[in-house]
């Protein structure tokens, strides 16, 4: 009889930690799938606006804004033909490397039909005119002679 | 369905609409997190390059530095210019990481981990000169293609690494060798995985030299990734472009490589001296093995102001290829005369020289001061451009600051 009771004791402690120990897995799994949805249910100010809206929305208006005349997204000088030249000719590399070069129609069309044969750049069609005429226009080479003079010397006391 | 889960969504949704591609896990990005993609690239965060270097380009990134911060013996990472043809390799896993020879000259392909490369050949250390072909483009008139450089493509960095000669003797080559070529890890900027951005390589006599090196640490640490991690060739004293970067194969050719820029007008100079502007024949254009003599004034920085009666102490580095530099000259009067600075012997052969010299002005008003080095075979730098070339590589006239006494 007493051994009886206190195997029925046993199993019932035992079922108790058995519950209990499910309950537990029950929760955390619970809770760790509500943070996996939404991480922010657990934050004290879940209820803040959400800022990265925001600032998404705002990226999305400014995104090819001009200001004092250039493309602030690539720094090309507005002018006529710009949003073809944005479109053709940022894909593969940056603004910079066109804003750099000066060259004449003659070099550019030079540089196009390389990237063309060499580079994977496609057929561009009546644009190629629009393009050319944009960089000559808009960055034509300037003369520099044999060597320049020294410019924008930022000058300082040397203290040795 | 609460508001600000909608909310959650549709902000998803619109990042991978920007990203495009879809956000694995978007859901366990945290509030106030900027997705990598996202984020404007710091270059200088980015590699860890001084705030004073300055980027030409930033796809692909290139990124020279100013005279005055080239002032080290040996250049540090921070004012290590950055020249890349294509995109950085990403994932880079360096416990996996492996070269292969193979070309119509290997006696048997062969691979070897970056592991056995290590433990298998003695390592050497060299300061090596790296310098762009294309250094100094800027002032070409009428201007050339190009990263317009102005003086800043140019270090000398400590390389460690094994000698590629060593390498090539456990390989086998055949007697009918005469180039290597390298091939690498980085993506062509249209993303096509059949192209390469560049590869280019050296005669097998420049292989074959001591301080050729496939390099795995740059002035003692693991390579910066975007100076070639985890392996990388150095050419001391050759256009910059020979020293291939992230690299997993090399080529033993039995003709001159024939890769992505070694073709056509890339890295080659007229044969023969041409006027400027002229149109010069892909036949008649010849690859540029060593750099000329060179020289930069690093210290002080241009714009120095001093009192009458005081020196001047300046000082710099000069290299000049293959060759050593026999003597520096400086010259306060557009080069009406000209006085010789104290030379040092170079670290090893290949690294720039140091040099150094104290001047008095006679009079107070605005100067210039103006480096000239010499090489061994008695070969000076031009005060005016060099001869001009289609694609302005090898501008190597003498460097000089602005300097007012008062």
């Amino acid at each position: 009889m007493n051994k009886q009771d206190n195997f029925r004791k046993q199993v019932k402690s035992f079922y108790g930690v058995l519950v209990i120990s499910f309950a537990l897995v029950l929760i955390i799994g619970v809770l760790g799938i509500t943070y996996m949805m939404d991480p922010s249910v657990f934050s004290s100010n879940g209820d803040t606006p959400n800022s990265e809206v925001i600032n998404i929305t705002d990226e999305g208006d400014d995104w090819d804004m001009i200001e004092n005349g250039i493309h602030l997204r690539t720094g090309f000088k507005d002018g006529e033909g710009l949003m073809t030249v944005v479109n053709n000719c940022t894909n593969c590399h940056s603004a910079q490397l066109v804003i750099q070069n000066r060259m004449n129609e003659e070099r550019w069309i030079e540089t196009i039909r390389w990237m063309q044969k060499t580079q994977n750049l496609w057929d561009l069609g009546e644009n190629e005119k629009v393009i050319v005429n944009y960089l000559v226009t808009n960055y034509p080479p300037k003369s520099k002679g044999r060597r320049e003079a020294l410019t924008n010397i930022e000058w300082y006391p040397l203290e040795e | 369905m609460k508001r600000r889960n909608f909310v959650k969504k549709t902000t998803l949704g619109s990042l991978a609409g920007i990203l495009g591609m879809e956000i694995v896990f978007g859901s366990n990005i945290p509030e106030n997190y900027t997705l990598l993609g996202l984020q404007n690239p710091d270059p200088f965060q980015l590699f860890n390059k001084h705030k004073e270097m300055v980027v030409l380009n930033s796809k692909p990134w290139n990124m020279e530095a100013v005279a005055h911060l080239l002032d080290d013996r040996v250049t540090p990472n921070k004012y290590m210019f950055i020249r890349n043809n294509g995109l950085v390799p990403e994932n880079i896993d360096a416990k996996e990481w492996s070269i292969t020879f193979d070309g119509e000259s290997v006696k048997e392909k062969k691979t070897f981990t970056l592991e056995e490369l290590k433990s298998k050949f003695t390592h050497h250390t060299y300061q090596l000169t790296v310098e762009c072909g294309g250094n100094g483009r800027s002032e070409f008139d009428p201007p050339a293609k190009g990263n317009q450089w102005t003086i800043g493509a140019v270090g000398c960095a400590s390389w460690t690494g094994v000698r590629l000669k060593d390498v090539l003797k456990e390989v086998g080559i055949k007697d009918d060798a005469v180039y290597i070529g390298y091939h690498a890890a980085d993506l062509h900027l249209s993303r096509d995985p059949s192209k390469e951005p560049i590869s280019r390589g050296v005669p097998i006599s420049k292989a074959m030299q001591d301080e050729t090196l496939l390099a795995f640490k740059m002035n003692g640490e693991d390579i910066p990734l975007v100076h070639g991690y985890p392996l990388r060739l150095v050419c001391g004293g050759w256009p910059a472009s020979t020293s291939g970067k992230w690299i997993n194969r090399i080529s033993i050719r039995n003709i001159v490589h024939d890769g992505e820029k070694m073709t056509g007008t890339s890295y080659k100079v007229p044969c023969n001296p041409v006027a400027p502007g002229e149109s010069v024949k892909d036949e008649d254009m010849c690859i540029i093995e060593s750099m000329p003599v060179k020289s930069l004034i690093t210290y002080p920085k241009s714009g120095a102001m001093i009192s009458m009666g005081e020196k001047l102490n300046i000082r710099g580095h000069a290299w000049a290829g293959e060759l050593e530099i026999s003597k520096v000259s400086y010259s306060i009067d557009f080069g009406a005369t000209w006085s010789e600075c104290l030379l040092e012997k170079p670290a090893n052969r290949l690294a720039w020289q140091h040099f150094k010299a104290s001047i008095g002005f006679p009079k107070s008003g605005y100067y210039e001061v103006w480096a000239r080095a010499t090489d061994a075979n008695g070969v000076s730098q031009p005060m005016l451009l060099p001869g001009w070339n289609p694609k302005g590589y090898l501008n190597n006239a003498c460097h000089r600051i602005a300097v007012k006494v008062s």
